[in-house]
């Protein structure tokens, strides 16, 4: 069915496409966000539409659900032109949608969310057990179970996200939109997410997916649309395509995907952590008898499903929390339950942090640049001789060093920091944090929702600075993340270290029993390689 | 399309006259119903305001009690602190002049006196401010509610002292015994008349220069000095703070500290500017109108300055309207400040969506949408 992607070509005897544009434009101001944008969508099949963050895919995507007007343009839904000036328009003509950050109301069933503003008249019941009936039909058509009766709240994301398509299908969306619908997904919910989307398809559903991923894209869709700089700069049919050919295309020069790692030159530790345990707010051990150590000169890489005890290790080794067992020994500078360190004293102690959360933890975003560029830093960098008064052109001129050392754009220090695009705000980040010279660096999801070029810039950073003698501490869910960069893994699962794993003994199937919290899972998947070799032997 | 695209003469400069000009209509349309000309009772205001003899001295004397609670609510709000309790702050500052003035106008030169009165009014001030803040800070009992409650605790217990250890011997009124000869802050009038310019007796005196310090003060506090810096930080994103390796607990009382102390120093201008004695509810709802100020002014020393001009003439010119006109009363002024409070405060932004529009049609090659 789709052999031939040509864009023009309805094709005669052929369905009619599920979403076809024309022309599109677009612009906020002065600003072109999208420019002569055309997209040919075949029914029934799942289509990719990449671009780096800014590339106007948003806008794209916004325009189709209604919530912006083309400026010109031509939509054809299922061959019948429409105009999408609401959201509403859209939901009539058959386009659902799945928001990246889920539009739910947390304290009320998957029930009730479904049939937000579709309650019917009357009494609350007879909407409900009507809708109770409709959506079990859909849960099966599709392969969709959620307990309808379940609270959001009490869901875990990967099904807060089934309770959206739900919702979308059950609005009657026969094309249906995923905006970067796995960046809040572990990788078994996003190959969860894949099977419902396949098994979409197979009924009929044509879905538009948007992502930054090039994985992604490869694994699960039958066509591509290349975005950059507001224009479609490719369609291409995804088997014939590589994940190389798409970052060329996106960034507009050759991108290396995965860096070039040279063997690390590790030196003496500088970081000791021994028996480590601490119990969150709501009582639960979310770190248990945690013991590692770090190197000067090494990535010490830290590798498991999220929520795994990961956040809460950083926030301990920056000082943040306090331990309840056990103990951290930076240099020769202990901490324990009974002398916790604040952040100042860590960072006294030449330890820099890139928090996980950079909007609300390393970024203010309401400061400029310039303002964000000294968070943490205020006494070395912002200030008249380490004194009260701030100065202007000191803090300004920080700004501007850092901007053009790592490339941050646009280099105005005085623009807000809520106004770069999350690459960018994440170089600010880490450009604060590097040019601070840290002994031992902790690194939260350094490239979450950071584009493509600027990961690789964030990777090659952070190997000048391995090689320079830091001691660097990476927890990444994205696991090719910590495989492409680390000299050894640690892997954990509900708060305890599974094992070390050196680079060399390190793949993605040991990595993988062992963040499912199997004991001696390195071991184990060793002896069953051994046993199939040994059968192939005999 | 969000409001960080407006530039910065419209958010703080036209908006706010726009919404000026809004309260002024709907106050016009209301004294048109009641029969009077708006305009005549416009230009009634005005003269009141600054024209009359020694009209403009006592409009700066109300603009002094203005900008110090303006400045009050600005500063706990830039640590996202919303300090209600202005009011009872400037009581006990008050209070804290009253008690050095009584205890010292005997034994002390009144320079000295008056000097350390008004570090006693900030100090004063201060505590009843640190107080709710550390309650904020270290048990989480909500800033909004405490303050609140602690006008109410102010108000008790100035009636407590005024009508007993404190009330003047032999007096009825709940107020002390006045201050010795020589304690009180110069007389602009005086100062004036004394350098050779002819000017209307007022009330207006040395604390107007306070204030205006004061707002210099705020002004590099908030911008220029690092505690200020922190403190910005901390109300925009507590963790963000925490993770730059500050203690938000400790940022929260400080805060509360200065905004306290400057609620405090409004005191100096009615007990030591005119009254010089210490009498009931002298702070006669200024603490609550500053956070109507500190939201026109958007919590900018500049900003506020002018709001509170702007709340000063109506205060006296409204005085004036009461005298002038038999139907305008006294009430019918209180409504006047009332819309202008709804419109600058409340709906300080219902003219903004709009104003974007225009602005974005009129003025094509700037600002920016995300992609």
């Amino acid at each position: 069915m789709h052999k031939k992607t040509d864009l023009d070509t309805g094709g005669a005897g052929k369905a009619p496409p599920a979403i076809y544009l024309k022309n599109i434009y677009k612009s906020f101001g002065a600003v072109q966000a999208n420019r002569d944008i055309d997209l040919h969508v075949n029914a029934g099949t799942i289509h990719g539409i990449v671009g780096e963050n800014g590339a106007g895919k948003s806008t794209l995507v916004s325009i189709l659900y209604g919530f912006y007007t083309a400026d010109r343009g031509k939509t054809e839904i299922f061959g019948a032109p429409v105009k999408l000036r609401s959201t509403a328009d859209a939901i009539a003509a058959g386009i659902g949608m799945v928001h990246q950050h889920f539009m739910l109301v947390p304290s009320f069933s998957v029930l009730e969310n479904v049939i937000l503003g579709h309650e019917g008249r009357g009494s609350l019941q007879t909407g409900l057990e009507k809708a109770t009936s409709e959506l079990q039909n859909i849960a099966e058509k599709y392969g969709l179970q959620v307990d309808l009766h379940a609270l959001v709240k009490d869901l875990p994301v990967g099904l807060q996200q089934r309770v959206e398509i739900l919702k979308a299908l059950y609005r009657g969306a026969r094309v249906l939109i995923l905006d970067e619908p796995t960046g809040v997904l572990t990788p078994q919910e996003t190959q969860q997410l894949f099977e419902i989307l396949r098994s979409l398809r197979a009924q009929g559903v044509t879905i538009l997916l948007i992502t930054h991923k090039l994985k992604e894209i490869m694994a699960v869709t039958d066509n591509v649309s290349v975005m950059r700089n507001g224009e479609m700069v490719a369609h291409l049919e995804t088997q014939k395509t590589s994940p190389e050919q798409l970052a060329e295309l996106m960034v507009g020069r050759p991108v290396l995907l995965t860096i070039g790692y040279d063997s690390a030159q590790a030196g003496d530790i500088c970081l000791q952590v021994e028996h480590l345990s601490m119990r969150d707010d709501s009582g639960k051990n979310c770190l248990r008898d945690v013991s590692f150590t770090v190197r000067r000169g090494e990535i010490f890489g830290i590798a498991g499903v999220s929520g795994n005890g990961q956040s809460e290790l950083l926030e301990v080794l920056a000082g943040i929390s306090v331990i309840d067992a056990g103990r951290v020994v930076i240099g020769t500078t202990e901490m324990n339950a009974d002398n916790p360190a604040t952040p100042a004293e860590v960072k006294e102690l030449g330890l820099a942090h890139i928090p996980e959360d950079r909007h609300a933890v390393g970024l203010i975003l309401p400061f400029t640049a310039a303002e964000t560029a000294m968070l943490g830093y205020e006494e070395r960098g912002a200030t008249r001789n380490g004194g009260t008064f701030l100065s202007p052109d000191k803090i300004t001129r920080h700004c501007e060093k850092l901007m053009t050392d790592f490339d941050i754009r646009p280099a105005d220090p005085n623009l807000k920091s809520s106004l770069f695009s999350g690459g960018n705000q994440q170089k600010i980040v880490v450009a604060r944090e590097i040019s601070a010279r840290p002994n031992i660096l902790l690194v939260g999801q350094p490239t979450r929702g950071v584009d493509i070029g600027a990961i690789e810039f964030i990777h090659k950073q952070l190997l000048a600075l391995r090689d320079a003698g830091c001691a660097i501490i990476l927890v990444s869910v994205e696991l090719d993340e910590i495989l492409n960069l680390s000299d050894r893994i640690m892997v954990m699962n509900a708060g305890q270290n599974m094992g070390i794993l050196a680079r060399e003994d390190a793949d993605v199937q040991k990595i993988g029993l062992m963040m499912a919290g199997l004991e001696n899972a390195g071991e184990m998947a060793a002896s069953v390689a051994s046993e199939q070799e040994g059968g192939r032997h005999e | 399309m969000n409001k960080d695209a407006l530039p910065r003469w419209i958010d703080i400069g036209l908006l706010p006259l726009i919404n000026l000009a809004a309260a002024l209509v709907v106050s016009g349309i209301i004294i048109a119903i009641i029969g009077e000309n708006p305009f005549v009772a416009m230009g009634v205001m005005l003269k009141g305001a600054f024209v009359y003899k020694g009209a403009l001295g006592y409009t700066l004397f109300y603009t002094t009690n203005f900008i110090f609670t303006g400045l009050a609510v600005a500063v706990a709000f830039h640590a996202m602190l919303f300090n209600i309790g202005g009011e009872g702050q400037a009581m006990i500052g008050g209070l804290g002049v009253g008690l050095v003035c009584l205890a010292l106008d005997s034994l002390l030169p009144p320079l000295l006196v008056v000097t350390v009165a008004i570090f006693a009014a900030a100090l004063f001030g201060a505590v009843w401010g640190v107080i709710p803040g550390w309650l904020q800070a270290r048990r989480g009992s909500h800033i909004v509610i405490t303050t609140i409650m602690f006008n109410f605790i102010a108000a008790s217990v100035m009636v407590w002292l005024l009508a007993g250890m404190l009330m003047a011997p032999g007096q009825m009124s709940p107020e002390t015994r006045s201050f010795a000869e020589g304690i009180g802050l110069p007389q602009i009038h005086d100062v004036l008349n004394a350098i050779g310019f002819s000017v209307a007796k007022s009330p207006l005196n040395f604390s107007f220069v306070v204030a205006l310090l004061a707002s210099f003060g705020v002004w590099v506090l908030i911008w220029r000095t690092r505690l200020g810096y922190v403190i910005r930080a901390t109300g925009h994103s507590e963790r963000a703070a925490i993770y730059a390796g500050h203690n938000p607990a400790h940022i929260i009382m400080i805060a509360m500290a200065i905004s306290g102390g400057l609620a405090g120093l409004m005191s100096l201008n009615e007990i030591l500017g005119v009254q010089e004695r210490v009498i009931l509810n002298f702070t006669s709802g200024y603490g609550f109108t500053g956070i109507a100020v500190a939201l026109m002014g958007r919590n900018h020393p500049v900003g506020i300055l002018f709001a509170s001009l702007l709340f000063g003439a109506l205060y006296q010119g409204g005085a004036e309207l009461d005298f002038e006109f038999q139907t305008i009363t006294r009430e019918m002024v209180l409504m006047i400040q009332g819309l202008i409070i709804l419109f600058s405060g409340a709906l300080a932004y219902l003219f903004a969506p709009l104003v974007a529009r225009i602005y974005f049609r009129l003025k094509a090659p700037s600002g920016g949408g995300n992609g």
